[in-house]
């Protein structure tokens, strides 16, 4: 080991600096140990105690900065020592790169945006309500996206919240719209003359994406989330939501999409329909459409939405989309025509419980039987079990058991391309029935997720896919549609049209 | 604010969890702050529910020890031996810094610091001795915070030390300092070679009279219009304290030179001043207590009136939990060493004052502060998060110390417990870091987090009085 050091006279540096340096130097290869300090009888007590005073620092001044090292060699020594000069250098050039400031809380937030009026809160069920809350104490409205918030919670935030004058969307709300900006998993719609308000998230997406591709817009979507029209909590969202459209000037009719509430929250919401002025399209889906603009699928609601904007009829509006009944019939026949004996049944394989439950339907009202679901909600029979499927089969690939301790299905494509695998593979299966949700959250690229095994699937069966979303949407509707239809998917304009499709295909099969 | 404004102004969003929903946001072009949001730290349900019931009456009884602690004018007004001013000081008392500890428990440097105070005292005449005597009943430890006074480090107050007088002209009430030794082999980082106790004896015989005389001379100093200064001059008045001395020399030096008949020793007297950038730290520590003191005990109050460390412990009290203490196991602070030395010589935190942190000084004004930002992390945008972060916990914003780089915001002033459960956000303190062994003396300076426990205990300690 040696010893060396060296003066640096008329370079004043303040001590942090100087035990960064020296600490900088302490970890060059070969060196043991290394003090940069400026030359005064306390740092050269120092220097000494640490075995690091040299001979030329005797006559150093109090403005001198001292170097000293102690390393294996002479060669390492002097190189630590001019290593100095650059480290200084480097210390004074750094330049701050002014980070802004992350929030820890809404209220550290409200420093930062003090005129914020919305919160959108994500974090994990048992601790959302208490943030919901204190964003109630601020004053803000509240887009609760989280969910595994208990009931009690949500009737309490909700009560204080009607009360405030505020909205409380969720918890469990997955999409809303709120002057034209999308939260949550929504699309990038028109703005436009319709507003909605939906207790389904998926709902919202399909009926809002269809008036948009329609050539309508949003005024406001409204998310409540799915418990909010049970009796526990009254629909006070929902009622609330309702009554903000109908005073808004914007909105000229005004949609309402839910599964179907309970009969108190029913009967409310029948009555609060009855003093708005604008026309009200419902669809409660799986009841009987309600009044004159009542509705029994996503489609139907979005586009008689759309003809009294327009003035026309829902079927006029019909032909702006591509499809209407004859391109479904023609591409029922030519699936038909291509299956050999034995293929009869569909397999809906879908990503969006609300889409699940409209095939359901769709299926019902065609008429077709032996159908199986995991989310049975109307004729429909209890699959035993989810993993396996029976005749024709309707799996809700969002729900619980399939979601446990992996990302929801509009993200995670895996498990569903693994089951169309299968499913193609059952000499059984004449049809495969998917939907594709695009916009802000989901999987950016579901295309290329799908590609092989779609490839794959249409040798064997056919594939019918409807896509929700919009061509501003980050995924891009029309890229999806062909990079689908190239891969020998049959793309359908709504969830409807896709259901009918196949849900044609294994009836004709079924009389055959 | 009613659903149709909303739909009339421009949205803007506070995202408070997944930042993917913030990323589609700002790709929309929306007005959008992240929140980068924790789970609550770990206490009782019960206590979590007790306290949000309680939410008004804490609410009102904060902004009441807030507005004591705004108001309070801390003013150097004298000098006095310890046992003749300190409450309950009695002969055979020492105190220390941080919450209460035997013997048994105190870490090196702070036995180092009672071994020196005992030969100081004239109680032992080696240091053998004076550790019998130290394990021996004869001798009765009692922490500097429950006697109006406050220590640096090993904080040791002997009943013969000159102390500083401090007087909080609001409302009356006293505290008490001892004279800061300077750097290098000091007491109160636990050595107590022979030179040492010389310097000690000569802060006796010749600092204490003429800066007793000089005191006399020039009046009550008002100290927090003077750490207000020196906060605008870069100093956060705990790790750094160079502009505040300088004002403080400023304002002393004529006195001494016309009190003291001695030119010898008013030269001395000026030199060790001017030769210790610290020697202030020994009047911000006493004037945060005079400050919080006057604060204490305000029935429901989550604001902290002490926190504090002895080396083993790390201690807090909160205004509306009387004297009671919360403690917990104290971390080794992230340091920069001096040469020679690495983190396993560092003693675990020590001293009395982090008192500044809880007067809304030190680490909760480190923005202010760019010249020692190094030991926050290398960059003054660093120093400026800390800050920033330690609003987020604050009761308060300070009317009178200022951060000049935040447009002169007031520093984020009193730790409200309740914030720092529920945002899991610890308050941060910058030290110094004391050799383990006693009798090394100071070996590096950082920072570090406050211990959670002791916080997670007050939480609960709260609950406990407010359910009665």
């Amino acid at each position: 080991m040696v010893v060396a050091g060296r003066i640096k006279k008329g370079a004043y540096f303040d001590s942090v600096t100087l035990m960064n340096v020296a600490r900088e130097l302490s970890h060059m290869e070969g060196v043991a140990d290394a003090a940069v300090v400026m030359g005064t009888n306390e740092n050269r007590a120092i220097l000494s105690a640490a075995d690091l005073l040299t001979s030329e620092f005797e006559s150093s001044s109090d403005t001198d900065l001292l170097i000293g090292v102690r390393a294996e060699t002479d060669e390492i020594a002097e190189a630590a020592l001019v290593a100095v000069d650059e480290l200084l250098e480097n210390v004074r050039g750094t330049v701050d790169d002014g980070e802004a400031f992350t929030p820890r809380s809404l209220d550290g937030a409200l420093d930062v945006v003090p005129d914020a009026n919305l919160a959108l809160i994500s974090v994990a069920g048992r601790y959302a309500g208490e943030v919901a809350a204190r964003a109630l104490d601020r004053g803000l409205h509240v887009m609760l996206f989280s969910d595994n918030v208990p009931l009690k919670t949500e009737v309490e935030l909700k009560i204080r919240a009607h009360n405030q004058g505020l909205l409380v969307m969720g918890p469990d709300c997955g999409t809303a719209i709120i002057n034209g900006v999308p939260l949550g998993f929504a699309n990038a719609v028109n703005r436009g003359p319709i507003g909605i308000v939906a207790a389904s998230g998926t709902g919202l997406q399909e009926v809002s994406t269809l008036v948009s591709n329609l050539g309508s817009g949003i005024s406001q979507a409204i998310g409540t989330g799915g418990h909010d029209v049970k009796n526990a909590v009254g629909g006070v969202t929902f009622l609330d939501g309702l009554e903000a459209l109908a005073d808004d000037a914007e909105t000229e009719v005004i949609v309402l999409v839910s599964k179907p509430p309970d009969a108190e929250v029913l009967d409310r919401i029948r009555k609060k329909v009855a003093g708005v002025k604008q026309p009200v399209v419902s669809i409660f889906l799986g009841t009987e459409p309600e009044g004159p603009n009542g509705c029994r699928t996503l489609a139907e609601a979005a586009f008689r939405a759309v003809a009294i904007v327009l003035g026309k009829e829902p079927e006029g509006v019909k032909g702006l989309l591509l499809g209407g009944d004859d391109r479904e019939i023609g591409i029922v026949d030519r699936i038909v025509g291509e299956r050999s004996s034995g293929q009869r049944y569909v397999r809906a394989l879908m990503s969006g419980g609300t889409f699940a439950s409209e095939a359901e339907i769709v299926f019902a009202d065609l008429g077709l039987n032996d159908v199986h679901s995991n989310v049975p909600s109307g004729s429909a029979a209890k699959l035993d079990d989810p993993l396996r499927s029976v005749a024709n089969t309707i799996v809700d690939l969002g729900s619980d058991e399939f979601t446990v301790g992996r990302p929801h299905p509009m993200i995670d494509y895996s498990l569903r391309v693994k089951r169309i695998a299968d499913e193609a593979n059952d000499p059984e299966v004449a049809v495969i029935l998917l939907d594709v949700v695009l916009g802000y959250g989901s999987n950016l690229d579901p295309a290329s997720e799908l590609d092989e095994v779609v490839q794959d699937a249409v040798s064997k069966v056919a594939v019918v896919c409807s896509i929700t979303g919009t061509d501003r949407d980050p995924q891009n509707r029309r890229a999806v549609c062909d990079a689908l239809e190239a891969a020998g998917a049959i793309i359908a304009d709504s969830n409807l049209s896709a259901c009918r499709i196949a849900g044609l295909v294994a009836r004709k099969l079924e009389v055959k | 604010m009613l659903v149709g404004d909303l739909f009339r102004q421009e949205l803007k969003v506070v995202n408070i969890g997944l930042s993917s929903f913030k990323e589609s946001l700002d790709e929309v072009g929306a007005q959008a702050v992240q929140v980068d949001w924790r789970p609550p730290m770990d206490v009782s349900d019960e206590s979590r529910r007790i306290v949000g019931e309680h939410a008004k009456e804490i609410d009102a009884a904060n902004a009441k020890v807030m507005d004591i602690i705004l108001r309070g004018m801390p003013q150097r007004v004298g000098m006095a031996r310890a046992i003749d001013v300190v409450p309950g000081m009695t002969s055979n008392m020492i105190l220390h810094a941080g919450p209460p500890i035997t013997w048994e428990r105190m870490c090196g440097p702070m036995r180092g610091a009672v071994i020196g105070g005992l030969i100081y005292e004239g109680k032992a005449t080696t240091p053998d001795e004076a550790e019998k005597l130290a394990a021996s009943d004869e001798i009765e430890y009692a922490p500097c915070h429950e006697h109006s006074t406050v220590g640096p480090m090993a904080g040791i107050v002997m009943p013969s030390m000159p102390v500083f007088v401090l007087k909080n002209e609001e409302f009356g009430n006293s505290a008490y300092c001892t004279m800061n030794e300077g750097l290098g082999k000091v007491l109160r980082y636990g050595a107590f070679a022979p030179e040492v106790i010389e310097k000690l004896r000569w802060m006796d015989s010749v600092l204490y009279p003429v800066l007793d005389a000089a005191i006399a001379d020039v009046g009550p100093i008002d100290l927090k219009n003077l750490m207000a200064q020196a906060l605008h001059m870069g100093d956060e008045v705990h790790n750094r304290n160079r502009a505040a001395t300088s004002l403080l020399y400023r304002a002393m030096a004529p006195a001494i030179v016309r009190s003291c008949s001695d030119d010898r020793q008013a030269v001395e007297v000026l030199e060790f001043i001017n030769g210790n950038d610290h020697f202030f730290l020994n009047l911000s520590m006493p004037a945060c207590k005079v400050t919080l003191d006057a604060a204490r005990d305000v029935p429901g109050s989550s604001v902290v009136i002490a926190m504090t460390r002895n080396g083993t412990d790390f201690g807090i009290q909160l205004s509306g939990t009387g004297d009671e203490w919360f403690t917990g196991p104290v971390d080794v602070p992230d340091a920069l060493f001096f040469p020679g030395y690495t983190k396993e010589d560092a003693n675990p935190d020590i001293g009395d004052s982090s008192i500044t942190e809880t007067n809304g000084l030190g680490g909760f004004a480190i923005a202010a502060s760019p010249a020692i930002v190094q030991f926050v992390g290398g960059t003054t945008s660093d120093a400026i998060q800390y800050t920033l972060e330690m609003y987020e916990i604050a009761a308060a914003e300070n009317t009178v110390y200022q951060i000049p780089y935040l447009n002169f915001r007031g520093t984020p002033t009193g730790i409200d417990v309740v914030k720092v459960i529920t945002k899991n956000i610890l308050p941060f303190i910058d030290t110094g870091v004391a050799h383990r062994e006693p009798g090394v003396g100071q070996v590096g300076a950082g920072v570090l987090s406050a211990s959670a426990e002791p916080f997670t205990r007050a939480f609960e300690g709260l609950a406990a009085r407010l359910a009665k």
